[in-house]
């Protein structure tokens, strides 16, 4: 069987757009139901049929350049505590080198917001979830700061937080004792924005990041993956990352 | 001191008990010897809700409205506890919490802790936007 676990959610993802986008044939010329989906009312909840991912060009990622981490820290209030082995970090950049031909590349590598999370399937008090739209989350809430989900993660993108935390920005509330990763910005999707280190590397005219849904076959993100050889990173553990790389 | 007082100058004493006893927690309130809690509201304009809904309810509103941004994107902004901080947080120091603060001043009266401010920014986004 050399079926992959992920085939069937795939095509069923698949069958809900081409019902969504054969809806939006009825609605108005222009106008698909997918768009409206995204651009979603406030007392809406999130939707399984659009699916966050991130597509990563290492081709236009320069080494050394950490644009995409600044941002974060900036966005998510994370602060220089003095203690550099012990900070939170949600993104970070990871330098590669193919030790045969000396390709290099430099990769951000955040959570990779899995399909199947194994930070979800560890958590004994369900703190570590994923939301119907594919963003994987800790609810601070019931996190009783265990860590079992820090061992779990195979791509290392959980923190702990040790310290007392003051000033948090009011839309990134974090504290001492939970767990925490990358949201992709998630308060900045609720309100039709993207991630903060792809607005970063976009600004800087880096150009080496792209955010939307995977399942829209007309968003950017979508065609890009359609048309250019993408890979997640250990795609042999069948995680199926939202999170994708184009060049390594 | 002592007095053989009359039946009926008993029961006026016993009256007289009985009224101070009934009257004494207003009489102890209208002296101000008992603290209270500081509740300034800097804000003009109603809350979301009537002030004895709030009072009793906050706590409950406050987590229904948790679950749904937290699990279903839902952000609202009426029990919002972000909405909570814009509105209430003091006009001198820019917070909800501090021994005036809207939040902490009744907390610490009824002796129960907030968590809240453990995570949540205390200031609204404009207070605490400063860069480190
Ligand atoms: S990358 Fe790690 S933290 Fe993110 S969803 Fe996957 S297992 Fe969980
Ligand atoms: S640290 Fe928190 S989120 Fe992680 S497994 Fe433990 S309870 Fe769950």
């Amino acid at each position: 069987m050399s079926a992959d676990a992920n085939d069937g959610l795939s095509r069923r993802g698949f069958l809900a757009i081409s019902a969504a986008t054969l809806g939006g044939v009825m609605l108005a010329p222009g106008i698909r139901l997918i768009e409206i989906a995204g651009a979603r009312a406030p007392e809406q909840s999130v939707s399984r049929q659009v699916r966050w991912g991130l597509l990563i060009d290492t081709n236009k990622c320069a080494p050394g350049c950490d644009d995409c981490v600044k941002a974060c820290a900036t966005e998510n209030g994370l602060k220089d505590t003095g203690h550099p082995r012990t900070d939170a970090q949600w993104i970070r950049k990871v330098e590669l080198k193919d030790m045969r031909t000396g390709r290099a590349n430099s990769v951000p590598v955040m959570c990779q917001h899995c399909e199947h999370p194994p930070c979800v399937d560890v958590c004994p008090t369900g703190a570590s979830f994923k939301r119907a739209d594919g963003i994987v989350l800790v609810d601070r809430h019931i996190c009783i700061g265990c860590r079992y989900c820090i061992m779990a993660c195979p791509y290392k993108a959980r923190s702990i937080v040790f310290e007392a935390i003051t000033d948090q920005n009011p839309d990134v509330p974090r504290g001492n004792g939970c767990a925490e990763g990358c949201t992709l910005c998630v308060h900045r999707i609720d309100r039709d924005q993207q991630p903060a280190c792809v607005e970063a590397c976009t600004k800087a005219g880096h150009n080496a990041m792209f955010f939307g849904d995977l399942n829209d076959p007309h968003s950017e993100i979508a065609q890009r993956v359609a048309k250019y050889a993408s890979t997640q990173i250990r795609a042999d553990f069948k995680l199926n990352p939202g999170v994708r790389y184009q060049g390594l | 001191m002592k007095t053989n007082g009359t039946g009926a100058f008993t029961g006026r004493i016993a009256r007289a008990i009985c009224l101070l006893a009934l009257l004494l927690p207003v009489l102890v309130f209208a002296s101000e010897r008992v603290p209270k809690p500081v509740i300034n509201i800097d804000r003009q304009g109603k809350c979301v809700e009537d002030s004895a809904t709030m009072r009793r309810e906050h706590p409950d509103m406050l987590k229904h409205q948790r679950d749904l941004t937290m699990h279903e994107g839902i952000r609202t902004r009426k029990h919002s506890l972000k909405e909570c901080v814009e509105c209430h947080a003091s006009a001198k120091t820019g917070s909800v919490l501090g021994a005036k603060g809207f939040c902490q001043s009744c907390h610490d009266y009824a002796s129960v802790r907030i968590d809240c401010f453990n995570c949540h920014a205390s200031k609204p986004k404009l207070a605490s936007g400063v860069k480190p």
